[in-house]
């Protein structure tokens, strides 16, 4: 039987049973708890300090109505930064590469801001659908364009976190096949094929903080405009 | 002392099937032995004043041998076939 490239995405399974649940409930383990203690042990310094910088980040544009979503926007930005480093990790599965599981992060979050937007300031969020001085012709071609950017939101948010990953993960697969192929014929192709590799994974570790800040990003940025 | 109460490191292997028999393998008490045993790990090697790299790192090799425990009957079928 011979192995597709993507097989490395499909869902893992053991026994029929589907493992997705565990690879998402893992990077659990690696958030420490609260404890009671007044100075805590360096990995729990280490996350609350980060945890502080990344909420400051995302909750000084917003007024103290959106000051409620800090709970849900930050431990979504721990969720997707834990899981897409994860998944660099030899041999594990990045449920973040499911289209799946990333539409179903963006579309509820999605809706939830356009809906707050709507029920409380209904003129302010529609009005941001035409930009201040569009000429008065281009008015009705301009509300149209800018309702489907609107309505494409959330499919962008999640094809975006997927395609990336999926991207990334394929490049490693591709780059590394080529390298272990490489080596019995010419060995100087595959040390220089290594080298690509080697820069290919510190871009996909910055691909993948990257893609789950801007994720995070993004719909605080929905936020604002609508709260 | 009882053999219900002591801990498995303290077991011996002639007693094991006994010690099987007396501990708790209901859903409660199997959820509270994998507390209990997360508990320790995390007191022993993460929750230390110095710690270090070592306690998540042994955390995320187990991961990745569990990972590739799960994939290998899928692995395993792979045919290297380098058309050269």
């Amino acid at each position: 039987m011979s192995l597709s490239f993507f097989d490395q995405f499909t869902s893992p399974c053991l026994l029929g049973i589907p493992l997705i649940l565990l690879s998402m409930l893992f990077p659990a383990l690696l958030l420490p708890s609260q404890s009671n203690r007044w100075v805590n042990n360096r990995l729990s310094t280490l996350q609350s300090w980060f945890l502080h910088l990344i909420t400051k980040q995302l909750m000084i544009p917003l007024n103290k109505k959106g000051h409620k979503w800090a709970l849900i926007l930050t431990s979504l930005m721990m969720l997707l930064l834990t899981i897409n480093l994860l998944g660099l990790l030899p041999y594990t599965f990045t449920p973040t590469t499911q289209l799946s599981m990333n539409m179903a992060f963006a579309l509820p979050l999605w809706l939830a801001t356009l809906l707050t937007g709507l029920r409380n300031q209904p003129s302010i969020s529609l009005g941001h659908l035409l930009p201040e001085g569009t000429p008065t012709l281009l008015i009705p071609a301009l509300i149209m364009i800018e309702t489907t950017s609107l309505l494409i939101r959330p499919l962008a948010l999640g094809v975006r976190l997927t395609a990336n990953l999926t991207a990334g993960h394929l490049l490693i697969q591709l780059i590394s096949t080529a390298t272990t192929a490489l080596l019995p014929i010419m060995p100087a192709a595959s040390a220089l094929t290594t080298l690509i590799l080697l820069l290919l994974t510190i871009l996909e570790l910055a691909v993948a903080m990257i893609q789950a800040y801007v994720f995070v990003l993004l719909l605080s940025l929905y936020l604002q405009e609508n709260i | 002392g009882p053999l219900s109460e002591r801990r498995l490191m303290d077991v011996r292997l002639g007693e094991l099937p006994a010690w099987l028999a007396t501990c708790d393998l209901s859903p409660q008490g199997l959820l509270g032995g994998v507390q209990k045993a997360w508990r320790s790990y995390y007191d022993k090697y993460i929750n230390v004043r110095r710690g270090g790299p070592a306690g998540i790192s042994m955390l995320l090799a187990g991961y990745c041998l569990l990972s590739y425990g799960w994939n290998y009957q899928h692995i395993s079928k792979i045919s290297f076939l380098v058309s050269a």
